[in-house]
């Protein structure tokens, strides 16, 4: 039960980080991405499912909470791929950059696996996601910088 | 995570591929009782031949219930591969479904088990994968119809040994009618339902 327990914490733990290492490569430029991994030696892998694009449904909620809608279309691509050691990832991104999908794909799928989660943490994920935090504060700061407080003072006569 | 490893891949080169194993496919069902081959290079489950799953990749999609008889869903192999590369549901009711993946067609079910489609629509039938013992060698068949000029004649090993005589309830349902595709490794043979067997023999 307790080792149950302890492989669900693992799993989720796991997904967890392949979530965050997703947000970060799903919003990188497909370039950068390539460019990184240029600089780490590659396992042997093959393509479970090819790079192909598609539409999803993109759903909303009027204020977060209220009855689903239907917001509109959006261009994805995705790609499967299989490392030789068997670990399987996955890359969905918006747009339809197969290649891109592919890469997201082998660094989930590397991530997963002891030999490689490391280095592409340190090499590929790190240096895009402390690229992509400086730059939302940059922009965070200049949107800042133009910032008005409003508020209203209290009459006296209430 | 474990069960997603174990998958083979899909079509290597998806649009060709597809687009090669439809012609192949098309030509068998126009010219019924020839054999075609296809050239693909898929993954296969181990329950699938090479044909039987060029045709699942290329005809199945999510509009496409599939059947599976019990050879091919022994293990979840199948029924997850499908699922993976395809998006089509596989259900238990055979008779609802657009295709029936057969691996032990020995002990098919009886065809009334299968679509025959309506009078309206013909076409929402029941299409028979057969995977047979060979497409080259067994019993002689001499086939006659639309698409056959003359007589076809096709040699092979088919089971169940009454195939023929239980697709003869094509002639009396038509324009309903159940089409059967037979799969031996990477050939292929179509008998839709306006072919008749005319001669057996060895």
């Amino acid at each position: 039960m307790i080792a149950s327990d302890e492989n669900q914490k693992d799993e989720s733990a796991g997904q967890a980080q392949r979530k965050a290492v997703m947000a970060v490569l799903a919003h990188a430029d497909a370039a950068e991405i390539s460019g990184r991994l240029g600089t780490i030696a590659l396992p042997v892998h093959e393509n479970l499912r090819e790079p192909e694009n598609g539409l999803v449904m993109v759903r909303g909620r009027v204020g977060g909470d209220g009855a689903a809608f239907n917001l509109g279309e959006a261009t994805v691509s995705r790609a499967a791929v299989r490392l030789s050691t068997g670990e399987v990832g996955f890359g969905y991104t918006l747009g339809r950059d197969g290649r891109k999908a592919e890469m997201i794909a082998l660094c989930d799928a590397m991530v997963q696996s002891a030999e490689f989660a490391e280095i592409v943490e340190a090499k590929v994920v790190a240096p895009l996601r402390a690229a992509m935090t400086a730059e939302r504060n940059r922009k965070a700061a200049e949107a800042a910088a133009t910032r008005v407080d409003f508020y209203t003072l209290v009459r006296g006569e209430g | 995570m474990t069960t997603v490893a174990e998958l083979p891949a899909g079509f290597a080169d998806k649009v060709l591929s597809a687009q090669s194993t439809f012609r192949s496919v098309m030509d068998a069902m126009a010219r019924p009782g020839s054999v075609r081959r296809i050239q693909s290079g898929a993954g296969t489950p181990a329950a699938m031949m090479r044909g039987s799953a060029a045709i699942a990749l290329t005809l199945f999609d999510h509009d496409t219930p599939i059947w599976l008889d019990p050879a091919m869903s022994e293990t979840s192999d199948v029924s997850k591969w499908l699922k993976f590369h395809t998006s089509a549901p596989v259900i238990a009711d055979s008779s609802i479904a657009s295709f029936a993946l057969i691996g032990d067609p020995a002990h098919l079910p009886p065809l009334d088990r299968f679509a025959f489609g309506s009078n309206e629509y013909p076409d929402r039938s029941t299409t028979l994968i057969l995977q047979v013992d060979s497409l080259t060698q067994g019993t002689v068949f001499e086939l006659r119809g639309p698409g056959i000029d003359g007589m076809a004649t096709l040699r092979a090993e088919i089971q169940p040994h009454d195939l023929f005589e239980r697709l003869a309830v094509n002639s009396a349902l038509f324009p309903r009618g159940i089409d059967v595709v037979l799969v031996h490794d990477d050939a292929i043979v179509a008998i839709p339902r306006t072919t008749r067997l005319v001669a057996k023999g060895d």
